[in-house]
């Protein structure tokens, strides 16, 4: 308890928590609403989504899948650096020598770091959700639209988009202990996230064995459970499994990444 | 004992680092650990935390394994430099610090007051001088009185004055009784601080006593006219230039022997050696 009142403290006063926050909230924002609002008020249509399509697209009713088609490729880019800064950063800062030095087993230690980028992460998750329904209804409001609050069916978008979130979570921490350092850990993500999974999509198409791949790596589950609880028309987002399929997946990498993190934390030396 | 090692060692591929190392820290005393840069003495502390895993032999700190929960508990520690988050003040770093180690805020204001530190606080850790950094990381070893303090290098980057502070710092703590390890390469440093000294060199412990024993015993430095003739008539004399070295006596009795006998004497003072010439001799030798 007291690792994670620790790790949660210094998470709070981190501006790169509040900076990366506030990044993906923009974008969520921009792209949720800012540019969908402009297209639908006199913009060019080149996606050629239908005005019915950009209209349903803002509702406050499928905020959830607003909040969870943004996850498996930028919002889960985002999550990955903060994972991988707040556990690299700690290699050179020289501060993870003082937390195996202060008393806890390495495990309470390794724990706490999860636990308290577990509570960030849901509070990230939350805030967008938040942020989204508040956009929804203003731009309802403003385009007097008849509009209603999300049914239940919002709480399993949330519960995907979580998820998804402590997939990109892990990815970032089994990365930043791999590393044992921020930069590469960050480097290596992005790429992975944005890039990796991308081409090997596009390899996919002309290797049959690639394509089956390219569905249950890391990007491709998230993308695929964001898909199958109504997330659409965003990059990263896919329809090739079903719902617990993708979700399975997604829950093997988080067991595997966090136990593989925990492993080499606990068996190490710290030189 | 609060620190005893059995032939503690760790090796990287062929090379031995800490070699079958055997040492012990009593309860009370102020420990040096001397030994040039590269010697393994960050290594051997590393290992008595348990941040470093030891190829062979064993340690005990406080009766227990190192690295559990309750052996570092009862341990305060700095190791090659303080360790903090650069964007939290001083007294944050101390909170997420004492947080882990289950002290509250008294304990973090008392630690800070000890180091003199609870004005500049508020301040982000970044912008502290080497000086105040190096004090926070003793603040943070101290949180939670700790029985043992381990500090590894605590005057490394400071200066003359910065160095100064340390030392008074650490005098203050060993009046008030606290045991320390302290880790240096500074000869002067350890001299002036420690009860008694571990010197390791190439990895090897190669002597482990009281400052005043590794000095061995001092000398006398005579110079007399003739000095052949003071050579013959004091006895286990040594003659080294145009002087003699004779083994610390009562220096009046030998002046009135030389006198009795005829021989000018033209200077006698004491000749001890520094404990940086020993070590050279020691760590030269390994």
């Amino acid at each position: 308890m007291g690792s994670v009142k620790a790790e949660l403290l210094r998470l709070w006063k981190w501006p790169a928590t509040w900076v990366l926050i506030g990044v993906w909230l923009v974008m969520t924002l921009t792209f949720g609403y800012v540019f969908n609002y402009l297209a639908l008020n006199g913009g060019t249509n080149t996606r050629s989504m239908s005005q019915q399509q950009l209209i349903s697209a803002m509702q406050p009713e499928n905020v959830g899948a607003a909040v969870v088609r943004g996850l498996p490729m930028f919002g889960g880019a985002i999550i990955l650096v903060l994972a991988a800064l707040a556990v690299g950063s700690g290699y050179g800062w020289g501060t993870w020598k003082t937390t195996l030095t202060a008393g806890p087993r390495r495990v309470s230690a390794m724990a706490g770091t999860l636990g308290a980028l577990g509570i960030v992460v849901v509070l990230l998750v939350a805030l967008t959700f938040v942020v989204n329904l508040g956009a929804s209804i203003t731009v309802a409001s403003l385009e007097g639209w008849d509009w209603s609050l999300p049914g239940l069916g919002v709480f399993k978008a949330l519960g995907a988009s979580l998820l998804i979130a402590a997939m990109w979570t892990g990815f970032g921490v089994f990365l930043g202990v791999v590393t044992k350092g921020p930069a590469l850990a960050v480097g290596l993500g992005l790429m992975w996230a944005i890039v990796t999974e991308n081409l090997l999509r596009g390899v996919g198409s002309l290797l049959g064995p690639v394509e089956s791949l390219t569905k249950v790596l890391p990007g491709g589950s998230a993308g695929n459970l964001a898909g199958a609880v109504g997330g659409s028309g965003a990059p990263g987002v896919l329809t090739d499994l079903s719902g617990t399929t993708a979700a399975l997946f997604l829950l093997g990498y988080v067991v595997v990444f966090v136990g593989a993190a925990t492993f080499l934390k606990v068996r190490r030396d710290l030189v | 004992m609060i620190v005893t090692t059995e032939k503690l060692t760790k090796r990287y591929g062929d090379r031995a680092v800490v070699d079958e190392v055997s040492l012990s820290v009593r309860r009370g005393e102020v420990y040096g650990f001397l030994g040039p840069n590269g010697a393994g003495k960050t290594t051997t502390i590393r290992m008595l935390l348990g941040l470093v895993k030891p190829t062979s032999g064993s340690a005990r700190v406080l009766g227990e394994a190192p690295g559990t929960p309750r052996a570092l508990l009862k341990v305060g520690s700095l190791i090659e430099g303080p360790g903090f988050y650069p964007y939290l003040s001083g007294r944050d770093n101390l909170r997420v610090h004492a947080a882990r180690r289950g002290v509250g805020k008294t304990g973090v204001e008392a630690a800070l007051e000890q180091v003199d530190l609870v004005g500049a606080a508020g301040e982000k850790f970044r912008r502290y001088s080497l000086g105040m950094k190096q004090r926070l990381g003793v603040a943070a070893a101290l949180l939670g009185q700790p029985e043992l303090l381990i500090l590894d290098e605590p005057t490394n980057g400071l200066d003359p004055a910065g160095m100064a502070d340390m030392r008074d710092l650490v005098r203050a703590l060993a009046a008030q009784g606290q045991t320390v390890l302290l880790s240096s390469h500074l000869l002067g440093e350890v001299e002036e601080i420690c009860d008694r000294v571990g010197v390791i060199a190439q990895g090897r412990l190669i002597a482990e006593s009281t400052v005043e024993q590794l000095r061995g015993d001092s000398q006398l430095l005579i110079r007399a006219d003739p000095l052949e003739k003071a050579h013959v008539l004091i006895e286990g004399s040594t003659v080294h230039g145009d002087a003699l070295h004779v083994r610390e006596k009562d220096a009046g009795v030998l002046v009135r022997v030389l006198v009795a006998a005829d021989v000018d004497v033209r200077e006698v003072r004491p000749l001890r050696r520094t404990l940086e010439e020993v070590f050279f001799e020691m760590t030269g030798a390994a």
